[in-house]
């Protein structure tokens, strides 16, 4: 084993955030990293949050952090993301400053990642950042996810639990979100329920989506939470138990599989491509070579390349 | 290494009862125009909140913004509790209103360096990019 590896699994943060990082950054080597990590996986329950910007998924995930922390023992890991800037590629990550009071709290641990490009409202390595708090001891990973719109659904794929977060006077028109993170909530949330119009909000969800639980909170106050709490246990209890959670579980794992072997094959593509390219480009620019048959000499080289 | 490769990650922090931020988020913005990402940790952070926000987020570096006359303290608190938790390859640095005589204690402590007032961010984001490049080679 790394010694990397062994420092997280015995309880040393920088190692544990270094691991993240790797993962973000699909450094080499991170895919060993992961087999040795794997066995030490599959305890952990993760919560995805949601919604759109501004709704109080950050001042929630707070106040979720303290009721779970209050109920004593389980260790509570946050991935947090933020939006990268198109342009420069550099992201400000300010959603762990509504939580700041737990860092004094040796049993949480939160970290903010950035989307770098990543369009389904994740980054690139939260599914392995939650998989290295997992194997970790973090009993609970609540992952917030960037400020979505509607197609921005990779939660789904990594999460137990999913609560979209809604609110008041955000211009969120129920009707219009129909179509996409509406249809992955396991639990619907009701925030800012201290300002008017939080009851016609849940009366759109409700007309909607009869089969999820809808919760009213106040994230500023934290009134609401100990509802939602019990509304969270009550689903994962049902998912980890039943037929429902194998069949997540089976289509977390494909989806899984296939994430890595892309990643693999797109790398491998990619690092064959560069190779080739002086010698390929110029054919295909004299048109000697029509670019379908460039990228068939390619594959073919990955084919070579991956039986070794 | 592949494609998008390492990013520069840093922490900017204003320690104690110091309410001035603009200059924390003047330097936030320009250091993700260049590209880092930025972790804002907000006002009224204790020494102990900051090394631990740069710990659990792999930072690079820890850019201290202090204009209240308490720099002597809050960086000597910062370094000394970097190193108590074998963390002291994360770089310190800082700005904000400080006398030029101070300046040379600070370093002398263990700051990278400071950009006080007159300094354009540019050299803030050149001396981050060229010390955290030195440290990882
Ligand atoms: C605006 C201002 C205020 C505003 C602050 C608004 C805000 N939200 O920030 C208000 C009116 C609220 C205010 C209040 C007070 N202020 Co005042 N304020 C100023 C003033 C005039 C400008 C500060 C500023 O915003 N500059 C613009 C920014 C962009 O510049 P900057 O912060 O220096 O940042 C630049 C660099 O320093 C550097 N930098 C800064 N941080 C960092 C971090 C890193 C990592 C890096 C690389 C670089 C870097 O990059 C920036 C861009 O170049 C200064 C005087 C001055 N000329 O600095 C006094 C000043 C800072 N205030 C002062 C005082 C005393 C106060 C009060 C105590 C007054 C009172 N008695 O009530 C209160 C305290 C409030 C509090 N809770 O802390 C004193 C501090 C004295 C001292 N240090 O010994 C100063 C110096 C005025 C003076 N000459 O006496 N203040
Ligand atoms: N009135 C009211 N304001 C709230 C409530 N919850 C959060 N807010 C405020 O709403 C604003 C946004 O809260 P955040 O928690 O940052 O929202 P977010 O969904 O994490 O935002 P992004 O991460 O930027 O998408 C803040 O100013 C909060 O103080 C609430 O229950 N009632
Ligand atoms: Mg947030």
């Amino acid at each position: 084993m790394h010694k990397l590896t062994e420092r997280a699994l015995s309880g040393d943060i920088r190692a544990m955030a270094r691991l993240i990082s790797m993962a973000e950054d699909r450094a080499d080597g991170i895919d060993s990293f992961m087999k040795e990590l794997y066995p030490y996986i599959g305890r952990t329950w993760i919560i995805g949050v949601t919604g759109s910007p501004g709704a109080g998924k950050s001042t929630l995930a707070d106040k979720l952090i303290e009721h779970f922390r209050e109920r004593g023992g389980v260790k509570v890991g946050v991935l947090a993301i933020d939006p990268s800037s198109p342009y420069t590629g550099g992201a400000i990550l300010a959603d762990r400053l509504r939580m700041q009071r737990h860092t004094a709290d040796e049993g949480v641990y939160m970290r903010s990642l950035a989307a770098r490009g990543s369009l389904g409202g994740l980054s690139r390595g939260t599914r392995e950042a939650a998989s290295i708090l997992d194997a970790c001891g973090f009993g609970i990973v609540i992952i917030e996810t960037v400020g979505v719109g509607q197609s921005e659904i990779d939660v789904m794929r990594v999460a137990d639990t999913v609560c979209v977060i809604l609110a008041p006077g955000l211009g969120d028109d129920v009707q219009a979100m129909k179509a996409g993170i509406m249809e992955i909530a396991d639990i619907f949330v009701v925030n800012k329920a201290d300002k008017p119009g939080a009851d016609r909000v849940v009366n759109e969800v409700r007309a909607i989506n009869r089969i999820s639980a809808v919760v009213k909170t106040v994230a500023e106050t934290g009134d609401g939470v100990p509802e939602l709490g019990a509304e969270l246990r009550s689903h994962w209890e049902r998912v980890r138990e039943g037929e429902p959670g194998k069949l997540r579980e089976a289509a977390r794992m494909c989806s899984k599989i296939e994430e890595i072997l892309a990643e693999r094959i797109s790398e491998s593509a990619r690092r064959l491509w560069a190779k080739r390219q002086n010698e390929i480009l110029p054919l295909v620019l004299n048109r000697q070579l029509d670019p379908y048959s460039a990228a068939d000499i390619i594959l073919s080289d990955i084919t070579f390349f991956l039986r070794g | 290494m592949s494609e998008s490769g390492k990013k520069i990650r840093v922490v900017i922090a204003k320690p104690g009862l110091d309410g001035h931020d603009r200059g924390a988020k003047v330097i936030a913005r320009a250091l993700r125009d260049a590209g880092m990402e930025v972790i804002y940790t907000g006002l009224r952070q204790t020494p102990e909140q900051i090394v631990t926000t740069a710990i659990q987020e792999d930072a690079d570096g820890i850019g201290i913004s202090i204009l209240s006359g308490a720099h002597q303290f809050y960086f000597k608190r910062v370094i000394d509790l970097l190193k108590e938790k074998n963390a002291s390859d994360i770089l310190v640095f800082g700005g904000g209103v400080i006398p030029e005589d101070d300046i040379p204690g600070l370093l002398e402590m263990g700051a990278g360096a400071i950009f006080g007032p007159g300094a354009p961010t540019s050299s803030a984001i050149e001396w981050l990019e060229k010390t955290v490049a030195a440290k990882i080679n």
